[in-house]
């Protein structure tokens, strides 16, 4: 790892210059410290902003729940009034990593944490020399994973340049929630829905300032000189009946395989409303939005729930190979429904 | 930072993480180096009474800090602390390189009353993986130690509490 000069934010003013600058914004370093150690980021001048306590804390504050950036996926977890109002989250963070890892993780690094993809994540200190192709390691290189074999890969709006997909738990649970980020920059204070947060490689390619190229680095709508401060989930009846699912190769301690998040409102066996989300099949949380239209005040059945999450799921583009995914997804998605009204 | 109990003023690079502070620079050498990415729970140690992953964490993060490392669990004369005598009790170890972070990790995860049944414990200690597969007796020793501590233990252990001794070392790196 090369040195870099580190130092403490004085305040979120501070943190947002410093980001303009160039410099790297450290929370807990769990995802930080191995991009530098594998040769994916060289930050010159790394700010710490985990002591800014304008970022911390868990409360309710009307009918929401309002979660500071640097609240640990531990303390989110384990907190009394998320669990309450949005269990979902609170799966969902404890259901990532490890205890020690969920006591250092902030909510903040979490959904800006990226892909597990191995080319991407394979150590290669310097990067001109390569050996192998990563569009998002090398812009212009190829994408190595396409060639399939690679489990975790895009469902979902991935293009010929890069078939990664966002690995984060909570960003599914966020997404599902309809929860937003509050963000700031040097121009003020914005908000960005969680469901829009993130982007996909369609998505990221059409927005590109320039060239497909531009896009291999751009996942999120966030900016290099802003800061996720909190964000806002809402705590309404969906909210309190939420469920996470997480598919993983071993029982504990693993990435999702394929993940679904579900917010559900539901009385006397009818569904008033749905909010879903899948993880790990895009570069982005997936909302089913045209599922969750078609089965507001629809019986709460599973025949009825699989064939609108079937229908969402048509436009899948598996890779060769992995055809099985998306049976996996679509079989999680119902669970998480079913499981959210308590019939699973 | 306070390290098992003993203050320490340190010079070093920006860049050196807490596990390789406590290893190269200060002499303890329990904290083991296995994965160096968050993956093994072989470096756990206890950054204010919470246990974290060493190799994840920038040194300079903890400054202020109370650490306590494997070394840090016995006491003064040497009595070994409940959880390490129950590994040695129920012999919860093969190779021995990822014991020490298994047993730092067993405290937190008795005093966060995470040691309920069987299945609590192997979830909450998944985060320290061991390939020898001496999960069944590590999972028995932390039962051992539970059952040993109850309540009143787990209110009682260490949390990296100051203790009253400060030694300042300044070392240069
Ligand atoms: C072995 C291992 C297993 C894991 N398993 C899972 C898993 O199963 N599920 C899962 O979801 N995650 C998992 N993770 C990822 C982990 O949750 C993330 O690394 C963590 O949440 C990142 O938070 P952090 O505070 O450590 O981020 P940092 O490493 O400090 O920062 C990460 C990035 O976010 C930026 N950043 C941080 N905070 C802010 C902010 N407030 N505003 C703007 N930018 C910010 C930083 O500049 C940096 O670019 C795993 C990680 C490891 C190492
Ligand atoms: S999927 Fe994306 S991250 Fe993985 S090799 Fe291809 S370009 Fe790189
Ligand atoms: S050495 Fe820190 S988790 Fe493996
Ligand atoms: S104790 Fe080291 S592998 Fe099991």
């Amino acid at each position: 790892m090369r040195n870099f000069t580190y130092g403490h934010a004085a305040s979120i003013g501070d943190a947002v210059s410093a980001a303009a600058g160039g410099a790297a914004l450290a929370a807990g370093t769990t995802e930080l410290l191995n991009w530098m150690r594998l040769g994916i980021a060289h930050p010159e001048r790394v700010v710490d902003v985990s002591r800014l306590p304008e970022l911390d804390g868990i409360r309710a504050e009307g009918g929401r729940l309002v979660i500071g950036a640097l609240a640990t996926l531990g303390a989110v977890g384990a907190h009394a009034l998320v669990r309450e109002r949005a269990p979902v989250l609170a799966e969902a963070c404890l259901r990532a990593a490890s205890p020690q890892l969920r006591n250092r993780a902030t909510l903040g690094g979490n959904v800006l944490q990226r892909t597990r993809c191995p080319y991407f994540r394979a150590e290669a200190p310097v990067p001109e020399r390569m050996p192998w192709a990563c569009n998002k390691r090398v812009a212009g290189s190829g994408c190595s994973a396409l060639e399939g074999g690679w489990d975790r890969a895009a469902l979902f709006g991935w293009t010929d340049a890069c078939v990664a997909t966002q690995p984060s738990d909570p960003a599914v649970a966020l997404s599902a929630l309809g929860a937003e980020a509050e963000i700031q920059g040097p121009r003020g204070v914005r908000r960005i829905a969680m469901n829009a947060f993130h982007l996909t490689q369609e998505e990221a390619a059409r927005t590109a300032p320039t060239s497909n190229t531009a896009a291999f680095g751009v996942e999120t709508q966030l900016r290099s000189d802003e800061i996720i401060l909190r964000y806002h989930v809402p705590a309404d009846a969906a909210s309190r009946r939420s469920a996470y699912l997480k598919v993983r190769e071993r029982e504990s301690y693993e990435y999702a395989m394929v993940s679904a998040a579900a917010c559900l409102d539901a009385t006397d066996g009818r569904i008033r409303q749905l909010r879903l989300a899948l993880g790990s099949v895009a570069q982005k949380p997936m909302r089913l939005t045209e599922a969750e239209a078609r089965l507001r005040d629809a019986p709460l059945s599973e025949a009825t729930i699989r064939a609108a999450i079937v229908a969402a799921l048509g436009a899948a583009r598996p890779l060769p190979g992995q055809a099985w995914k998306t049976k996996l997804v679509e079989n999680a998605a119902v669970r998480a429904v079913l499981t959210a009204g308590g019939i699973a | 930072m306070t390290v098992n109990g003993r203050t320490h003023v340190i010079v070093h690079e920006a860049r050196v993480s807490l596990l390789d502070l406590l290893r190269e620079q200060m002499a303890l050498p329990g904290t083991k180096k296995g994965c160096n990415e968050g993956a093994c729970g072989a470096c756990t140690v206890l950054l204010d009474g919470a246990r974290i992953n060493a190799c994840m964490t920038l040194a300079a993060a903890c400054d202020g800090r109370a650490i306590v490392t494997v070394e840090g669990l016995a006491s003064a004369d040497g009595t070994l602390d409940a959880v390490q005598r129950a590994f040695i009790a129920e012999d919860a170890f093969q190779c021995g390189y990822c014991t020490p972070g298994q047993i730092v990790s067993a405290v937190a995860c008795i005093r966060e009353g995470h040691a309920g049944s069987a299945t609590e414990i192997a979830e909450w200690m998944s985060g320290n993986l061991c390939r020898c597969a001496a999960y069944p007796q590590i999972v028995a020793a932390v039962e051992r130690a539970a059952a040993e501590l109850g309540a009143a233990g787990r209110a009682v252990h260490p949390s990296g509490a100051v203790q009253p001794a400060t030694v300042l070392s300044v070392r240069a790196g």
